[in-house]
């Protein structure tokens, strides 16, 4: 069982020995490299939780995971580069796709390097405004009034339709793209805090009162610790939609970034690099939802039991 | 311990107090929940409000706690109207209503960060958690207690703005019979500690007379105080002693004839 993983890698590389015997040498030295790599880490492990428990039972638990993404990579690598399968140049092998990783890497680097930034810029400020918004719209039924239909009628445009004026608006593509970001963040954090808020308990309001509370004790101490589950919702949803608008502003005004990357590569028809950018998205999304599952837990650590995630 | 909180102004006076809320489905009706109803409770006194369920009970705690206001009539606590809620008067419901986000220890202390006086009194956390016995309970969250416990912290948290007047809304409502009766014994100590006046309102017949020095027994919609009842028996109160149990059959006698029937628990 703890030889699966390479034994799967020992396969998928076999794949592409057998397989792809005219791939281009540099290609296929990568390729070997990496699951030589896979092989010789994977017996490491198999070794090392032997002698260590909690190495042992992450290792249960994920074995399964890696074998199959590893033959899935056998897979691929059989239906592209082996039988030609799909249409070239779209569909790449994976050892062409790693090429281009390699080879690209410090344009790959430097264009995720600007997509964090834009992404970050854009987030903290949607999230920031669409929590004070939300406060206020959740609180103050005046707010609310006002507010409510202003929210209901333009919130809902997809913050992609907004580029044309975007562009036109602002001094730059950064600012323009970091304020679409933010648009589209904004959105849904102001629903859900504002509903979150909105709902909060009115008994919880009512002890509160008891206790001697003024309304900034029952604005920050209750009824914004009582949204806050919704509020992790709207982040959630926000970060998602934040993604899609970051890809969009990035492959159409901004000239740099993975969107503008991805699009710039299909320009030159090199579809090995539009999936190392798709690959590093992954990886870089991926990261971001986790960070954000980890504050939540931190944040939320007294629904623990209360509520299955 | 603490200080005694008896003097004059922590006596409780409710003249002429109507109170009506408009029907759910129809604007223009008014539902009458109380109709002048008065009532004055001793410092220091404990006095429990018995009646059918819909009789306004609630009503009338939520007004005397400030959340509402009446619609005619007054008010004080000792010489001051009530106005809106302070931490003068405390107010503990059936649901023990903690926050979940706050652990026990933090429950506890709300009262003294909502009023900001914390940093002077966070010594009183720690007897006060005392009081309630739950020192090991203190970084525990609200959802791993039980009833009974959580009630207690909904005890401590009310207790420790000192009030002049604590109101009990069926307080041991959701516990069950033993839990209930232990907790009776732990509010009646407290109570004897503090000579806090406490006004309790109570389904259970047993409850207002084993804890109460007075008992007022309400009517069915519009509430009205319908007959009071002063308990002369020494504590601790023998739940099973036959004047007990002569007060009890004297007070559902005038229950079933009140409330017409209704169900009252037993």
């Amino acid at each position: 069982m703890q030889l699966a993983v390479p034994l799967a890698a020992l396969v998928t590389f076999g794949i592409h020995f057998l397989l792809s015997k005219n791939a281009p040498p540099l290609e296929a030295h990568s390729y070997r490299l990496l699951f030589l790599e896979i092989v010789g880490v994977s017996i490491v492990l198999a070794v090392a939780q032997i002698f260590w428990t909690a190495l042992r039972k992450w290792m249960r638990h994920m074995w399964p995971i890696f074998t199959a993404a590893i033959l899935l990579i056998g897979f691929w690598d059989m239906i592209t580069a082996g039988f030609r399968l799909l249409p070239l140049p779209y569909f790449p092998g994976p050892a062409a796709v790693l090429r281009s990783l390699i080879s690209d890497r410090g344009l790959l680097f430097d264009s995720t390097w600007h997509s964090l930034v834009l992404l970050l810029s854009g987030y903290t400020l949607g999230v920031i405004v669409g929590l004070v918004s939300g406060v206020c719209i959740g609180w103050s039924s005046s707010v609310r009034y006002w507010g409510m239909p202003l929210l209901k009628v333009v919130g809902p445009i997809p913050a992609t339709a907004w580029i044309p004026l975007a562009m036109v608006v602002s001094p730059s593509a950064f600012v323009s793209a970091a304020g679409l970001v933010a648009l589209a963040v904004w959105f849904p954090v102001t629903m859900l805090t504002a509903s979150g808020i909105s709902n909060t308990r009115a008994s919880y309001l009512d002890v509160a009162r008891t206790l001697g509370a003024g309304r900034g004790y029952l604005i920050f101490r209750v009824a914004i610790p009582a949204a806050v589950p919704n509020i992790f919702i709207g982040l959630f949803m926000g970060l998602g939609a934040s993604f899609l608008t970051l890809v969009v502003a990035e492959s159409i005004g901004v000239k740099s970034g993975l969107g503008w990357y991805v699009s710039w590569a299909q320009g030159w028809a090199e579809y090995g690099k539009v999936f190392a950018a798709l690959i590093i998205m992954a990886g870089f999304f991926s990261t971001l939802m986790t960070l954000l599952f980890k504050v939540r837990d931190r944040l939320l650590v007294w629904q623990k039991g209360i509520i299955k995630w | 311990m603490v200080a005694l909180a008896e003097n004059e102004s922590s006596s409780l006076r409710v003249q002429q107090v109507s109170k009506s809320f408009p029907v759910p489905d129809d604007p223009l009706a008014r539902r009458q929940a109380l109709s002048n109803i008065s009532l004055s409770i001793a410092p220091g006194e404990l006095v429990s409000l018995v009646g059918p369920s819909g009789c306004g009970k609630s009503t009338l705690l939520r007004l005397i706690a400030g959340l509402d206001t009446p619609d005619s009539g007054e008010l004080l606590i000792g010489p001051d109207p009530i106005n809106e809620p302070s931490a003068e008067r405390g107010l503990v419901f059936q649901d023990p209503n903690l926050f979940p986000w706050l652990t026990v220890r933090r429950n506890i202390e709300a009262g003294l960060v909502a009023r900001r006086v914390l940093r002077e009194k966070r010594n009183e956390v720690g007897e006060f958690m005392q009081v309630v016995g739950l020192e090991a309970f203190a970084d525990a969250y609200p959802h791993h207690l039980s009833g009974g416990m959580a009630q207690r912290v909904a005890l401590a948290r009310a207790l420790i703005n000192h009030p002049k007047v604590l109101l009990l809304d069926e307080p041991l409502g959701a516990l069950d019979a033993f839990t209930r009766m232990r907790m009776q014994d732990e509010v009646l100590r407290l109570w004897e500690n503090r000579r806090t006046t406490m006004l309790l309102v109570t389904h259970d017949i047993d409850e207002a007379i084993y804890m109460s020095d007075r008992i007022m027994i309400m009517t069915q919609r519009p509430g009205r105080i319908d007959r009071e009842i002063g308990i002369n028996l020494v504590r601790p109160r023998d739940r099973t002693g036959e004047s007990f149990l002569s007060l009890r059959s004297q007070i559902l006698e005038h229950l079933h004839l009140a409330g017409k029937g209704i169900d009252v628990s037993v």
